[in-house]
């Protein structure tokens, strides 16, 4: 393990700082939203005080620099998760945004030309996702199953908190139009079998879209490799700003799906009548883009490079396997998700009972563990449904990132012991 | 710790043993309330006696703070006059949105000025209306099916 989580601590300014009454902060909420360290605050500062125009249009040296730093994140991002070239890189507002983009754009496709033939959707049509999903991954498909009489399918859950594939083969089937599915859960932290599922979804020609928000801050991905057809993310959760993330799609299915907002940039010309549009990716980016937070991203993304994908899994994974020993001894807790490091990221979601046995609502976990200056999640985390396959309404989420330390988890593991104090009393 | 301002022994003591919780017959109107952002869920169930609020029952999952204020909140209205009850909430719902500025009047809210600190957390007002809310609206059902 390479990380010097000191040394790495140092370029987070908000991890010094101090909450309730003077509480070193200890952060265990990465998955919610991660922190920033001073390289892309700099790099966001940088940009609005030296080169802030608007891109593509503005001739001048200003929008110039301002097109070079958009541009230039979208390269970055490409060789970051492995694109053929630049041109498969959408830029979003987050991957809520990535994933309706494809989900309305497959709503278009049944009043576009005989090109856009494969995304059309309707009815006898069948979408598949899994009950693992996030909210962001599940409304947008009952929207477009609503709007075009497909039928909207998925995976259960096994009781350890895997995707139940024993049906796989019923599930993904010739009716199939696309698959979404999760790299890895946002509650459970489990790490999905994405290479299989795709494979069997290209056998019957289904397109296969994976939502990566919790994956891509974690370990290294290429999206080629996995058999995606279309891979999003968000920049907030991987050191990034908020306001831009990424949907990476395959050329040749960019090229033929049709758009999602329309306005300006995404047009080639325009007439009163009817509008042609610009090739991928500009086709999908109407109006003035997040173009801070795209430099922003780029500099999240030469920072995490700098640091190392690989020493960054490995330093979570150990990190994870140290968190899973020390909440196993908190008498009470009941883990969601796999009990054991591999397949799985750190994401810690949970139950609390106290010393009376009965259960400690997560929203009065994480107010304890506030006071104590311990910052988790509280609630359904998006995925009420998964909840619900657990018989639960909500849970208390600790998620881990490479600038934490086993300090801080041993601070969670005294902080709940603390919470189970505090409601049992007599 | 500031904890003991919000979590006081008012409130521990309503969570752990709630007042006149569980749904029970007869009702004039039922509704179902949620808190979306963390899916905290209340059952409420209204009966009234002319203007009088006769019952009020519910079933709840949540934390300590919606439990109790639901228990709170039963105690505070049942076999009072509606009017009189509407007021309170109103009394309850300034107070949630005091951002614990306001000295609460204890001869109106009772057990309910010890939400006073819940006020000073954002998150959790909600967590403390939910019960309010829903009891307002199953009431406006109820008096809508008498006239």
């Amino acid at each position: 393990m390479s990380i010097d989580v000191g040394r790495v601590r140092k370029d987070f300014p908000i991890l010094t700082r101090s909450v309730r009454d003077g509480r070193p902060l200890v952060y265990l909420d990465s998955a919610n939203t991660s922190q920033k360290p001073l390289q892309v605050i700099d790099a966001i500062e940088e940009y609005y005080s030296r080169h802030n125009a608007n891109i593509h249009r503005a001739t001048h040296q200003l929008g110039e620099e301002a097109t070079e730093a958009y541009e230039g994140a979208r390269l970055k991002v490409a060789g970051f998760i492995g694109a053929a070239d630049e041109s498969e890189v959408v830029f979003t507002k987050n991957i809520s945004e990535g994933i309706n983009l494809v989900a309305y754009a497959m709503g278009n496709a049944a009043t576009s030309g005989p090109e856009a033939e494969r995304f059309r959707v309707g009815p006898g049509d069948e979408i598949v996702i899994t009950e693992m999903e996030h909210h962001s991954n599940i409304v947008p498909w009952q929207l477009l199953a609503q709007r075009t009489g497909a039928t909207l399918r998925w995976f259960g859950v096994t009781d350890d908190g895997r995707l139940d594939l024993t049906d796989v083969d019923e599930l993904i089937n010739e009716r199939t139009k696309i698959v979404s599915v999760a790299h890895q859960s946002n509650v459970l932290g489990t790490v999905n079998p994405v290479r299989e599922i795709a494979a069997k979804a290209h056998a019957v020609g289904a397109l296969v879209l994976v939502d990566g928000a919790q994956a891509v801050p974690q370990m290294p991905v290429d999206v080629a490799e996995l058999g995606a057809d279309f891979y999003g993310f968000t920049a907030h959760k991987l050191c990034g700003p908020t306001g831009i993330g990424v949907l990476w799609g395959r050329r040749e299915l960019l090229e033929t799906l049709p758009p999602f907002l329309g306005g300006g940039e995404m047009i080639e010309t325009v007439a009163m009548e009817r509008s042609t549009y610009a090739p991928p990716p500009h086709k999908f980016e109407a109006g003035t883009m997040p173009i801070a937070e795209a430099a922003g991203l780029s500099a999240a993304i030469d920072y995490l490079r700098g640091i190392g994908l690989e020493e960054i899994h490995a330093y979570e994974h150990e990190l994870l396997a140290y968190a899973l020993d020390r909440l196993r001894e908190v008498e009470g807790l009941r883990l969601l998700g796999p009990a054991e490091a591999e397949d799985r990221g750190g994401a810690l979601s949970f139950t609390l009972q106290g010393l009376d046995g009965r259960e400690i609502h997560p929203h009065d976990v994480s107010q304890v563990l506030d006071a104590h200056g311990v910052a988790v999640r509280a609630g359904h985390h998006c995925a009420r449904p998964l909840h619900r396959r657990f018989g639960l309404t909500a849970s208390t989420r600790a998620s881990l990132y490479f600038y934490n330390t086993r300090d801080e988890v041993d601070a969670l593991a005294d902080g709940l012991r603390q919470t189970q104090k505090f409601f049992s009393a007599a | 710790m500031q904890l003991e301002s919000m979590y006081q022994e008012i409130i521990l003591d309503h969570y752990r043993n709630p007042h006149h919780k569980g749904l029970r017959d007869p009702y004039d109107a039922e509704v179902h309330h949620v808190n979306p952002t963390c899916g905290d869920e209340v059952t409420l169930r209204v009966r009234l006696d002319g203007d009088d609020v006769a019952d009020v029952s519910y079933d709840a999952m949540g934390c300590s703070i919606s439990q109790a204020s639901a228990s709170v909140m039963a105690d505070l209205i049942i076999g009072r006059p509606v009017k009189e009850a509407m007021n309170t909430g109103d009394e309850f719902l300034k107070l949630m949105q005091s951002k614990g500025q306001v000295d609460p009047d204890e001869d109106v809210l009772e057990d309910a000025v010890a939400f006073s600190g819940v006020s000073k957390y954002p998150a959790r007002i909600k967590c403390a209306l939910l019960a309010w809310m829903a009891w307002k609206d199953a009431t406006a059902k109820a008096m809508e099916a008498q006239a």
